[in-house]
């Protein structure tokens, strides 16, 4: 209410007073929100471009009967939803990329914070711990993907004859050759991919907490693991929010490291739902109309996972 | 404490207009497809010019890795003695359908377009073809060339391809395994069971790496081309004539799976590495000397034929009693819909399925010919493992289904994983796989 009188009287005054003040501030107002908008055009140019287009279209796609080669057909209304819903391997997908991500984000959020301390711990060897811990955010996955491969191959990696050596497979048997072997083989992969990165993120949360809150607990005769608990953890709940964020939106939508390692193999049981819309579009059913509808549908549920992840974990304002 | 102030109406003027401007963005992107009608699915129309002209055009040309020896001789052959030019250019095989595809959509197909056998039906259908049938119908020797690929781009009696490789599946046998394991090098097996026999004289051997026969366990491509021959000359029928039905839980069938099944159960009998090996590198090891015996494209045998650390045998593929058969695989060539150079390319076509042309490029290569007559003529100063491997033509068979990829090639398909359960899993599934491949097959 007090902050309105302000704005109020400037209308009066702008009205009561006749002729010059108006033009010039009006001149000036437009002249700034010109140059506003010069400078937010080519952000809305690309984010309209790239962004909204392209899911515009992948909507049309999703309701059209559009093949590979074929090209654009005809609208077919919800005849492609029907379709991926009624397809079994979708079922085994989801359960798997589920189950995928459970698994990478139980493993590396722990991980990543456990290195955070420990970097932050240790003085002498800070230096190269943070390099050697980060130097592998600098493959793209998929190269990364590819070095694991060359790793797991009974033909040419090193690890066969270790394991043999240690008696828990023989030299023959392939890492990636049954479901258990391949997906854990991956989850190794993905993580000594990614704990770097997300160790970094936490570093700054942690680095965000004052000194002062520690010593004021030492001082109270609160134990290391104590503080752990009852400082370190409450104040980084918006970074942990934001890893849990990153973490569980990557696993959902893992592809590069699926499809270069397994093909979603062997036999379908390393299957993602985004290799499932990759195969959709070019390989099983080369129907892009089918792709397109499944791409929907996992946008749809990330939006959902997104909001009630930030719903769960965002709620700062109510805990202050 | 501050509620913030309550909208102004300007500000209030400025959010709805900033919705409807996305609105009318995301209704653009829309109409934008919408209105872009330009790809109908008729193959386009070649008629008109039946000539072949030689004036100089640059022809581009799109063709598969593995049969990449044979598609260079092909092309250094016409441009060393010919005006226009053509340019080669090879896919990986995984790539090529992603390819053609987002070319199709763009109308950027290469003039010339060569493809696997098993996929052509498909692509006839879809349209990626020009209608050659005029053109083809004045050929002099169109009933001298090989059927099977011409049968492929066949479409409502319109046809779209000629044959362009010819790669068939032999049986063969590495010589020095064989003599180190008691028998006779010069003699493949002339059965399934002397198949399983000689791979498990080999397994015995006991040699590191070394192992009686090696199978493609997640390739369904490779399965297809090793393993139907087999059924064929047991006198079986894996595919119904329209390609609709499959009968892969056959008696003959569950026979030939038994026999690799028993070689899996010996130690050695089957490589390491067949369970999980997704195609990629399934020529390898009896490249390396390290299989006894296996059934292997002819293409990539030539190259072993000088030079080589083993003698290599070859045979024809043996059914449960005897005979012979061979999967025609390889590729089936044709001139893209949105080629701008018909005739030229067409020149290309006419000269390769000529006698000189064929005895040239392939036959002189110890390569297998299309046309009837070189393969029966042509060969007489070749290697007499060729002689064989031609001889198995007359017998052979091409499988032609409209959706075989998805049934049968692709990653994860219910043919490979009916062959996963034969060979190392659980028998008792072939029949519920084998109805998930019909179920395909039907769409």
């Amino acid at each position: 209410m007090v902050t309105q009188i302000p704005a109020a009287a400037e209308r009066v005054t702008d009205h009561a007073v006749a002729g010059t003040r108006r033009p010039r501030r009006s001149r000036r107002e437009r002249r700034d929100a010109l140059k506003g908008w010069v400078f937010v055009t080519p952000t809305v140019v690309l984010v309209v471009a790239l962004f909204l287009v392209p899911i515009g279209l992948v909507v049309f796609m999703s309701g059209s009967e559009w093949s590979l080669l074929g090209g654009y057909r005809e609208t077919n209304g919800a005849a492609n939803f029907s379709e991926v819903l009624s397809d079994p391997l979708l079922g085994d997908a989801v359960r798997f990329t589920l189950k995928y991500t459970v698994l990478t984000t139980v493993i590396l959020m722990p991980v990543a914070f456990f290195l955070a301390l420990l970097v932050q711990e240790s003085r002498r060897w800070n230096s190269f711990l943070r390099t050697a811990i980060l130097v592998p955010s600098a493959l793209g996955i998929a190269s990364a993907s590819l070095l694991f491969y060359a790793l797991y191959s009974p033909q040419v990696g090193p690890l066969n004859p270790i394991l043999d050596a240690l008696g828990l497979m023989d030299a023959g048997g392939s890492i990636l050759g049954t479901p258990g072997g391949a997906l854990w083989a991956t989850v190794v992969l993905i993580v000594w991919r990614f704990a770097g990165y997300y160790m970094i993120l936490t570093m700054v949360g942690l680095q965000a907490v004052p000194q002062e809150i520690y010593e004021a607990a030492s001082i109270d005769g609160a134990s290391r693991l104590t503080q752990l608990r009852r400082i370190t953890l409450p104040l980084l709940r918006p970074t942990i929010a934001m890893t849990m964020i990153l973490t569980v939106t990557g696993s959902l939508l893992a592809f590069d490291q699926f499809y270069i390692l397994t093909k979603g193999g062997p036999n379908n049981s390393t299957l993602t739902v985004v290799l499932l819309i990759y195969r959709y579009a070019f390989e099983t059913r080369r129907d892009l109309g089918m792709a397109a509808a499944l791409s929907v549908l996992v946008l749809v549920a990330l939006v959902l996972v997104n909001v009630f992840q930030l719903r769960a974990l965002g709620g700062t304002r109510k805990g202050d | 404490m501050s509620k913030g102030k309550p909208m102004s109406t300007s500000t209030r003027f400025r959010s709805r207009a900033a919705v409807l401007f996305t609105g009318a963005i995301l209704l653009s992107g829309l109409t934008a497809c919408g209105s872009d009608d330009g790809q109908s699915a008729e193959p386009g129309d070649a008629s008109g010019s039946v000539e072949a002209v030689d004036d100089g055009t640059v022809l581009t040309m799109w063709t598969r890795a593995p049969l990449e020896r044979q598609a260079t001789n092909a092309v250094e052959a016409y441009n060393a003695a010919h005006e226009n030019q053509v340019e080669l250019e090879i896919l990986p095989n995984d790539d090529v359908e992603g390819m053609v595809g987002s070319a199709a959509q763009t109308d950027s197909l290469p003039d010339l377009l060569a493809g696997d056998v098993v996929r052509i039906p498909y692509w006839t259908e879809q349209g990626i073809f020009a209608d050659i049938t005029e053109q083809m119908d004045g050929l002099e020797n169109l009933d001298d060339l090989q059927q099977g690929h011409i049968a492929a781009g066949t479409l409502d009696g319109r046809m779209h391809t000629l044959p362009f490789v010819t790669d068939i599946s032999v049986m063969v046998w590495n010589k020095d395994l064989y003599q180190q394991a008691g028998l006779d090098p010069e003699a493949g097996p002339a059965t399934l069971d002397e198949f399983v026999e000689h791979a498990k004289a080999v397994a015995a051997l006991d040699q590191s790496g070394v192992a009686g026969s090696y199978l493609a366990g997640q390739s369904g491509g490779a399965l297809v081309f090793k393993l139907l021959p087999s059924i064929w000359a047991s006198g079986g029928e894996p595919l119904s004539a329209d390609g609709t039905e499959a009968m892969m839980a056959s008696d003959t069938a569950k026979a030939v799976y038994s026999a690799y099944r028993e070689l899996a159960e010996t130690p050695n009998g089957l490589g390491a590495g067949s369970r999980e090996e997704t195609g990629a590198t399934w020529t390898a090891p009896f490249q390396e000397g390290k299989i006894g015996v296996m059934p292997y494209p002819y293409t990539a045998v030539t190259g072993m034929f000088e030079g080589n650390d083993f003698e290599v045998g070859v045979g024809p593929i043996p059914g449960l009693d005897g005979g012979g058969s061979t999967f025609l695989g390889g590729d089936a060539i044709g001139i893209s819909r949105s080629s701008e150079h018909v005739a030229q390319a067409w020149h290309f076509l006419s000269w390769l399925m000529s006698d000189e042309a064929q005895q040239t490029v392939f036959a002189d290569n110890d390569d297998t010919a299309s046309n009837l007559t070189v393969l029966a003529d042509g060969y007489a100063e070749a290697d007499p493992r060729t002689h064989i491997a031609n001889a198995t033509i007359a017998d052979g068979q091409a499988p032609v289904a409209r959706n075989f990829n998805e049934a049968f090639n692709a990653a994860g398909s219910p043919w490979q994983l009916l062959i996963q359960d034969a060979v190392w899993g659980d028998e008792s599934q072939i029949e519920s796989h084998n109805e998930a491949i019909n179920a395909i097959l039907a769409q």
